[in-house]
């Protein structure tokens, strides 16, 4: 038998790698990196549920992986876009430089 | 015939909205022809009504017609519905002749003016809206009629309204008058409350089965019926506003500041007599209020100087005397009055206003002078009105309407010594101010130049009004001529005479003679002082008590500076102190209040969306720790 890897390393591993994503979200200034980081965050939700799949040997979790893939295959491409106009509109990727609706 | 009745007031009503919808597209020489042919139009119905009433009276002396019904709430409802009797009639016909002839007199007078059509498409409305008022069946419509004329008074006082005092002259007619309107409706509130009717016949008779004579209720409801009445005829304590109502154009004070609207308040309390005669401590107010306005506003009218206010004071002390002789339930001899007041006090203003116009705007007597040569015309009808006024015996009307009213104040178990006694002075007064006036302004040597001025249109009214206050007063002749009064005995149909005292035999012949004497005598001291003006008078004009006096009663008994000290300043200084409205200083803490959240709550909107993401993460991490940690 195939030795089981425990459900609680898979969920670790997701929420490392979440926590990754958040600290490159919020640390990071380049959009560029925001995008990525949220990939990534993105990506250990996606882990979460395939471990949670595992755990319950059901396929629901990797058909909910699926779903994320495509999320952030749309996601991407809009944001992709959008950094397209701000970098045009901002002549650079500056998170903190569009702070136009400032209260 | 009578089924006419709704066209009275019909016709001026409709003239108004003629002059108003199409007034600026027509000639003004057409528009004043249009003012004037529709009041003209309402005076030839009201003769022909009046011929048919007189030679076949309808049923019981009064002819009702219901319109329609105006409100329906409940059991509250109104009609608009006229009704014709004695008293209604002697009213209609005094507003649409006497209007009918300032109307023509008008359409000279006031051919120059620029704003010609408004003054006719007012004047319209105020005869309507005082038709309405005499015609009324009940309060209700009555106060319609009420408010209207108000309210036109109110427009053509202002009428030049460009000039600041004459706009100010307005507001304060309107003001002190609606203090009175406000305790009429109040007084209407009760009788609808307590009787459940406003029509006028129906509440009397109710009221005198229902109230008990002198009980609170039927106090209050005349007192306050009482305070309409003084505000609108400007009797003491609310007389203040017409001197100063002269502001408005001449035809305007003859009509509505002397004729008519001003003697809305008598008719009313003759109208809704019964309630007075329910509340003999109100009624005897009336008379006193009418005795004491009498003599102050005749001692005021001495000392004017400004024609047309020695005749406002006039015109609130001939008042005194139709509330002196309405409070001693003499009221046919107050409606008399009134009728003889309108035709004197109508031509004494057209004639000033003749005279004003001639001396360029010129108001002031004593630059008048030595006028007899230049207006021969002017100066005789002059005359005749001043005649009247002073009720110089026989000839005039004066004489029969005020000498009918001194010997009912003497005869009515009301009245009494004392109140016959302010009577006499009155007439005495009244004497010396008119003549005063006149031989001030027609003898002597001319002051001012003369330019002409009246032509046919101006003179004719004049002449028919000199004629009528001449001979107006031969419908009723004092009794002992031997002749039947025709006046009273016609009123007698409608308002009730009262249960003489039997005088002694040769009382009135007394009577007569000493009310002969107060005027002559007062004709005398005018013709003394005025026509002669021995120097011997100058020192004592000039004494320091008589300029006090004269300073005393020019400004009215200081009426004006007692009420401007005890309630507008008063009031202007409470509304200077509280200029930012306390209760306003919630709602701006409010705003405040927002204010501050605002920039609060702004604050956080940075614009930086990595501070988003924070804000973000930690309400997640906030939450999160709550649900596991709890």
């Amino acid at each position: 038998m195939n030795p089981v890897i425990p459900a609680e390393y898979g969920l670790i591993l997701a929420g490392l790698l979440f926590a990754v994503g958040l600290a490159g979200v919020l640390a990071r200034r380049d959009l560029i990196f925001i995008l990525l980081s949220l990939e990534i965050m993105l990506n250990a939700s996606g882990l979460a549920f395939v471990v949670a799949g595992a755990r319950w040997g059901a396929a629901d979790g990797q058909v909910m992986f699926i779903f994320i893939l495509a999320v952030a295959s749309a996601e991407v491409a809009v944001g992709l876009a959008l950094l397209l106009w701000f970098h045009h509109l901002h002549r650079g990727l500056d998170a903190d430089s569009a702070n136009e609706m400032r209260g | 015939m009578y089924d006419m009745l709704w066209l009275i007031p019909a016709l001026p009503l409709a003239g108004f909205l003629a002059l108003v919808l199409f007034g600026s597209r027509i000639e003004r020489s057409v528009a004043a022809v249009v003012g004037t042919a529709f009041v003209a139009l309402s005076a030839t119905v009201t003769m022909i009504i009046a011929l048919q009433f007189i030679t076949a009276p309808p049923d019981g002396y009064a002819y009702t017609q219901t319109l329609w019904t105006w409100v329906r709430v409940g059991g509250f409802n109104p009609t608009v519905g006229f009704r014709l009797d004695p008293l209604s009639l002697v009213m209609v016909f005094v507003i649409t002749f006497v209007g009918f002839l300032i109307f023509l007199y008008s359409t000279r007078f006031m051919v120059e003016d620029e704003a010609l059509v408004r003054f006719f498409a007012y004047m319209n409305l105020f005869v309507g809206s005082m038709l309405v008022l005499v015609l009324a069946d009940n309060l209700f419509l009555l106060y319609l009629g009420w408010e209207g004329v108000g309210l036109c008074s109110y427009l053509l006082i202002g009428f030049w309204y460009k000039e600041e005092e004459n706009a100010r002259a307005a507001f304060k007619a309107f003001l002190v008058t609606r203090i009175g309107d406000a305790a009429f409706a109040v007084g209407l509130f009760l009788i609808y409350h307590s009787l459940g009717t406003l029509n006028i016949q129906e509440a009397m008779a109710r009221a005198s089965q229902q109230w008990v004579a002198g009980s609170a209720m039927a106090t209050a409801a005349a007192g306050l019926l009482l305070g309409g009445a003084v505000g609108k005829s400007a009797q003491l304590p609310l007389q203040t506003w017409l001197p100063d109502a002269m502001a408005g154009p001449t035809p305007v004070s003859a009509l509505i500041h002397a004729a008519t609207m001003v003697t809305a308040g008598v008719y009313l309390i003759a109208r809704t007599h019964v309630f007075f005669e329910l509340a003999p401590a109100v009624q005897h107010a009336v008379a006193l209020i009418g005795a004491f306005t009498l003599l102050m506003a005749g001692s005021s009218a001495l000392a004017q100087q400004d024609i047309k206010r020695i005749l406002a004071y006039s015109t609130m002390s001939q008042i005194g005397y139709m509330f002196l002789a309405l409070g001693v339930g003499a009221w046919a001899a107050a409606m008399f009055h009134f009728m003889i007041h309108a035709f004197f006090k109508a031509l004494l203003f057209l004639g000033a206003g003749i005279i004003i116009k001639a001396l360029h705007e010129e108001h002031d007597i004593f630059r008048m002078g030595g006028l007899r040569s230049e207006m021969p015309l002017i100066f005789w009808v002059f005359l005749a009105g001043c005649a009247s006024l002073s009720a110089v015996p026989f000839v005039t009307g004066g004489y029969y309407s005020k000498d009918l009213i001194l010997l009912e104040v003497w005869n009515s178990p009301q009245g009494g010594s004392l109140l016959f006694l302010a009577g006499l002075v009155g007439d005495f007064i009244t004497s010396v101010y008119s003549f005063r006036l006149f031989f001030i302004v027609f003898s002597g040597e001319p002051k001012t130049p003369v330019k002409k001025t009246a032509d046919t249109a101006m003179t004719v009214p004049l002449v028919i009004l000199a004629v009528l206050s001449l001979v107006g007063g031969l419908v009723e002749m004092p009794g002992y001529f031997g002749i039947q009064p025709l006046f009273s005995g016609f009123m007698g149909n409608t308002l009730p005479g009262f249960k003489a005292l039997s005088p002694a035999p040769g009382t009135d012949r007394a009577l007569f003679v000493l009310s002969t004497l107060a005027s002559l005598g007062g004709i005398l001291v005018a013709y003394l002082i005025f026509f002669r003006r021995p120097v011997s008078l100058r020192s004592l004009a000039d004494s320091a008590p008589f300029r006090l006096a004269r300073r005393f009663f020019l400004t009215g008994w200081g009426f004006d500076r007692v009420y401007d000290a005890l309630i507008v300043a008063p009031f202007v200084e409470l509304a200077r102190l509280n200029k930012d409205d306390c209760l306003d200083r919630i709602y701006q803490g409010v705003a405040r209040l927002t204010g501050l959240m605002n920039r609060l709550l702004g604050f956080t909107q940075s614009g930086n969306l990595r501070w988003y993401a924070m804000a973000l993460t930690a309400g997640a991490v906030i939450f999160l720790g709550m649900v596991i940690l709890s």
